[in-house]
Parts: C-alpha cells; sequence; structure tokens
C-alpha cells in the first residue's frame, strides 16, 4: 500500500473509532453529545505529554489518555445524564468549549494556543488497523448483548425501558463512558500522527462533525458509522478545493438526508453478507415463481 | 399489595384521594371508573412514575412508596400501557428479550469474548421469549416489526413483554381496548392462562365489562379519585354511585 493510502487509512481509522463511540451513544442510545472531541482533546493532549514530557511508552501513553478521558466522562455523565434530554446535549456542549479553553489557558502544561509540538510520530497503519478491529469487535459485541439491548430499549420508548427493570441511567452512562474513552483513545493516536497538537483542533465544529457523521451514516448501524466516516472523512481529500466549504457541505447534506432520508445512509440495519445471499436467493425465487405462473 | 391513604394532587385536580387498595395473591382485581376518574394514575404511582403526595404502597412486605420506576420493575411488577408504548421500531422476539433482561448475569468480557455463558443464557433467554410468544400467538410474528403489528397484536406483545420481567403482580391498563369482541373473548383466556401459568397476581383497569365480568374476582370503582364501591361485580353493580356515576358513560 502506498503512503498516501496507508495516510488516508489511518484517518479514516481513527475517525471511525470516535464515531463508533459516538454511534453507541447517538445512534443506539439517541443521546446527542456536542462535547466529544473535548475527551478526544483529553486523550490527545495527555498522552503528547506523557510521551514528550515523561517517556512514557506510546500505548501506555494513549491508554492513559483514554482512561482519564473514561473518568470524566464517568464524572460528567454523573452530573447531567439525570437531566433530559436537551439540557444533556447544552452541558456536553458546554463541557468541550471548556476542556478547549482550559488547554489554551494552562500554557505551561500544554503549550497553550501556540499549540504543543515535537511529538513522536509513533501512530502507524499497524496500531491503526488493530485498534479499529479491537473496538469495532468491542461495539460489536457490546450492541449485540444484553447491554446494547438496553441502549437500543432507551431509544425506542424511555418508559417502558423503565416499566422492564432497565436502570436507564446506569445504561446511558454506560454508552457515554464508552463514547468517552473511544474518543480519547483516538485521540492519543491522532496526537501521535499529526505531531503537533492546538486546542482548536477538538473543537465544537469538530464534535459536530463527528455527530454529524453518525446521522449521514445512519442511527442505530455500526457499519453505516463506517460508510460515514468514510464519506465524511474522504470527500474533503477528493474535492481538496471545496475543503473551505465543509462545513457548509455537511450542513446541506444533513439536511437533505433528515429529509429524504431520515434514517441515514445505512440506519437501523448492518451490512451483513448473509443476508445479501438471502436477498438474492429470494429474488431467484421470486423470478423462478413468475415464470410458473407464466407457464 | 396493599395500599393505604394514597393521595395524588396534580395542581387544583385530586387525581387520587385517600386511595386504600389490598391485593390478594393469585387473584385478578379489576379497577372501574369513568374517565378520568383516576385510575391510571394509581398505576403509575404504584410503578414510580408519580412520586404520591401522601400515603403508602406496600409490595411483598416492602415499604416501595417514592422508589424509582426501574427498582418497583426489578421487586417484580410488571405493567402495561393505556397508550402501548413498544419498543416500536424493534422486532417481537427483541421486545421480549429486552424485558428478560433481569435474567442475564453475564458481564460485559463474557460477551466481548463470546463465553460459554454468554451463549447458553442468551440461547435460555430465547427459547423462553419463544415459549412466551406462543402463549400469546405471536409465534410466527418473531421477526416483525413492533409497530406494523395489528392493534390487537400489540396489546398482546405488551403483556407477554410484562411477564417476561417474571413479575408477581401484573397490572393491566385498559388491555381490551381496541379490540373486538372476538379479541376480547381471546383475551380473557390467555390472561386467565398466563396467570395461572406465572403464578401472577393481577389488577387490571377495563371499561369491557364483559371482559370485567369474565376475570375479576373483586372490582373497585372510582370516580373523580375517590372509591365509591368496591366488592364482587355483581354486588356493586346495582350499587347507586356506581350507576350514577357511570350515567350517560354506560358502554
Ligand atoms: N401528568 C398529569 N398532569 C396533570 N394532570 C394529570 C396528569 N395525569 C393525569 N392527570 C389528571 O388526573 C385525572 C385522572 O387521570 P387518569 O389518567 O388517571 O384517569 P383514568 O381513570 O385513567 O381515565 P381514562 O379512563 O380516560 O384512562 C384527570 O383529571 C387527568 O386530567
Ligand atoms: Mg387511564
Amino acid at each position: 500500500m502506498s503512503g498516501y493510502w496507508q495516510e488516508i487509512f489511518v484517518l479514516v481509522g481513527i475517525n471511525f473509532i470516535v464515531v463508533l463511540g459516538v454511534s453507541i451513544l447517538t445512534g443506539f442510545t439517541k443521546l446527542f453529545s456536542f462535547g466529544n472531541a473535548g475527551f478526544m482533546s483529553i486523550g490527545a493532549y495527555t498522552s503528547a505529554i506523557l510521551t514528550t514530557r515523561f517517556n512514557v511508552p506510546f500505548l501506555l501513553a494513549v491508554l492513559a489518555g483514554a482512561i482519564l478521558a473514561g473518568l470524566v466522562g464517568y464524572g460528567l455523565g454523573s452530573l447531567t445524564l439525570g437531566l433530559k434530554g436537551d439540557y444533556f446535549l447544552i452541558t456536553t456542549l458546554g463541557f468541550g468549549e471548556c476542556v478547549r479553553v482550559l488547554f489554551e489557558y494552562i500554557q505551561p502544561v500544554t503549550g497553550g494556543a501556540g499549540g504543543l509540538s515535537g511529538i513522536t510520530h509513533y501512530t502507524d497503519f499497524t496500531i491503526v488497523a488493530i485498534s479499529v478491529v479491537v473496538a469495532f469487535i468491542f461495539a460489536w459485541t457490546l450492541i449485540h448483548s444484553k447491554y446494547g439491548r438496553n441502549l437500543t430499549a432507551i431509544r425506542e420508548q424511555e418508559v417502558a425501558a423503565d416499566a422492564v427493570g432497565i436502570n436507564t441511567f446506569k445504561n446511558k452512562l454506560l454508552a457515554f463512558v464508552v463514547s468517552a474513552v473511544y474518543a480519547g483513545w483516538a485521540g492519543g493516536l491522532y496526537a501521535h500522527h499529526l505531531t503537533y497538537l492546538e486546542p482548536k483542533i477538538f473543537n465544537l465544529a469538530k464534535s459536530a462533525e463527528l455527530t454529524i457523521t453518525t446521522v449521514i451514516g445512519g442511527l442505530g448501524s455500526l457499519t453505516g458509522s463506517f460508510l460515514g466516516t468514510c464519506v465524511v472523512t474522504l470527500l474533503p481529500e477528493v474535492f481538496r478545493d471545496l475543503s473551505t466549504y465543509r462545513m457548509l457541505l455537511y450542513g446541506i447534506a444533513v439536511v437533505v438526508i433528515i429529509t429524504v432520508k431520515p434514517s441515514g445512509l445505512y440506519g437501523y440495519k448492518e451490512f451483513s453478507i448473509t443476508k445479501i445471499i438471502r436477498w438474492f436467493k429470494n429474488l431467484s425465487k421470486r423470478t423462478s415463481g413468475t415464470v410458473e405462473k407464466g407457464a | 399489595m396493599q395500599i393505604n391513604g394514597l393521595n395524588k394532587n396534580f395542581g387544583g385536580v385530586k387525581a387520587i384521594d385517600s386511595f386504600n387498595l389490598q391485593l390478594e395473591k393469585g387473584k385478578i382485581h379489576g379497577l372501574i371508573g369513568p374517565n378520568g376518574a383516576g385510575k391510571t394514575t394509581i398505576f403509575n404511582t404504584i410503578t414510580g412514575i408519580y412520586k404520591p403526595d401522601a400515603g403508602e404502597i406496600r409490595f411483598k412486605g416492602k415499604d416501595v412508596t417514592g422508589l424509582k420506576p426501574f427498582q418497583v420493575a426489578q421487586l417484580g411488577v410488571g405493567r402495561t400501557f393505556q397508550n402501548i408504548r413498544l419498543f416500536a421500531t424493534l422486532n417481537v422476539m427483541e421486545n421480549v428479550l429486552i424485558a428478560s433482561n433481569l435474567d442475564i448475569t453475564y458481564n460485559m468480557l463474557d460477551s466481548f469474548l463470546r463465553l460459554p455463558k454468554y451463549k447458553k443464557e442468551e440461547k435460555a433467554l430465547r427459547e423462553k421469549a419463544m415459549e412466551l410468544l406462543k402463549i400469546v400467538g405471536l409465534q410466527d410474528l418473531v421477526d416483525a416489526q413492533a409497530n406494523s403489528l395489528p392493534y390487537g397484536h400489540q396489546r398482546k406483545l405488551e403483556i407477554a413483554r410484562a411477564v417476561a420481567l417474571n413479575p408477581s403482580l401484573l397490572l393491566l391498563d385498559e388491555p381490551a381496548a381496541g379490540m373486538n369482541k372476538e379479541e376480547s373473548v381471546e383475551l380473557v383466556e390467555f390472561i386467565k392462562e398466563i396467570k395461572e401459568r406465572f403464578d401472577l397476581t393481577v389488577l387490571m383497569i377495563e371499561h369491557h365489562m364483559d371482559v370485567v365480568a369474565g376475570l375479576c374476582d373483586h372490582v373497585t370503582v372510582l370516580n373523580f379519585g375517590k372509591t365509591i364501591a368496591s366488592g364482587r361485580l355483581d354486588e356493586v353493580k346495582n350499587n347507586k354511585m356506581v350507576v350514577e356515576a357511570y350515567l350517560g358513560e354506560e358502554k
């Protein structure tokens, strides 16, 4: 694989990991967060500071960043997930901006608005590939288990979820912490791919992009999230000249999708080979059926 | 279950006024009364959706007043809703599986590694769900999306889901609403069946008097939040207050 394609893969892979977390949170639990870039930022800065200043091994540093993001997610979620939907969204938005401003402010630690440079380029194809596979399998098995069923129950009908004994608060917290850990891990990989960091990389627009990607790919679908990530990461690459209009294009795409196909490109279903085979079998059955009738 | 002196106000409206109830184990108890009498509010207060302004609710000897809805459910109170609340875009099987979440003891690691414990419990869960769906007659519709079902089927699915929780008390809010004669006769039979089979105590709100007559050992009649009569259906039917409350309401 050429360097260019490896580069693309790494970018798509890192974005996919964050989007998987947002997909669990938004696509399966129907909780909207506009602060997950904040968790990415925590993971990125934590791991970068650990590797550059304290010579902590790369993977250990990324892990530490992910854990810290998870802990912050746990604290924030505990405080805000009891609030009704819209208030939760607003607190996540405030959180993301707080992290950005805080990292600009504590200059001695983070390098402030001027950025943090000199991060070693540790993130390579292999580590991203392994991370994507593990993140995807974890998300898939989580969704296809009691935990995922409880989350979709909350999405579909929260009052009924309560009525069948599901602790909705605890399950929402689980989804939020998972999304924070995913963002933190991806942030660590991103820092050691980009080799320099600025707090504003992880601004509100980045958080919005994550949610938009999930919506475009399709709510309630992990494979749809992959599709969404490819579209959102690759389109600006293909149309370089349009990159200034990125947010405008996302905006238009979301409006079009919400009105034309609210479930997104691949909402509420998963891509599966067996399903496609079954579809073709049914098709041949149906066509042979009509032939018989015709004869 | 025992309820003493329950009060619930909405602004100036006394939706429940000094309500008392004693449920006998293994019996079906009816809660009837005209529209707006406070029947659903009693269900919502029992299940923790509303906090009562006064009074006490005891279940299995425990004070459950003011517990959260999921805690009441975990203690074994299953319910259905007057305006059906299914997991709408999920299929019939998933609706029942979700309600069995308390049967599961595997943890996240068991599920991540798909260990035998995960597989065994998921298999048992599906078998149990299938059995329940057979009882309510939805076994051929396991893959159908819940909100695509006809109304009568949705009501049945909601009951199956409530039973999947393994409750000892089942609260049914107008299970026969929107059903035709034939369907409500069928409903009476299958409520009897699940009651026997799962050893349930039932408290049901119902407007169809033939359903009440076919099922309820005992009824309580409410009007404007107040209990106006209580006893066997044939006893309360001729009560003067009950007749007045239903005047022009009789169905
Ligand atoms: N959440 C609420 N907020 C304000 N008022 C309410 C609320 N829920 C119920 N009420 C009021 O309480 C009273 C009792 O309502 P409830 O729904 O319990 O009646 P019901 O006996 O179930 O009637 P129906 O047969 O129509 O279902 C009504 O006056 C209703 O308007
Ligand atoms: Mg009612």
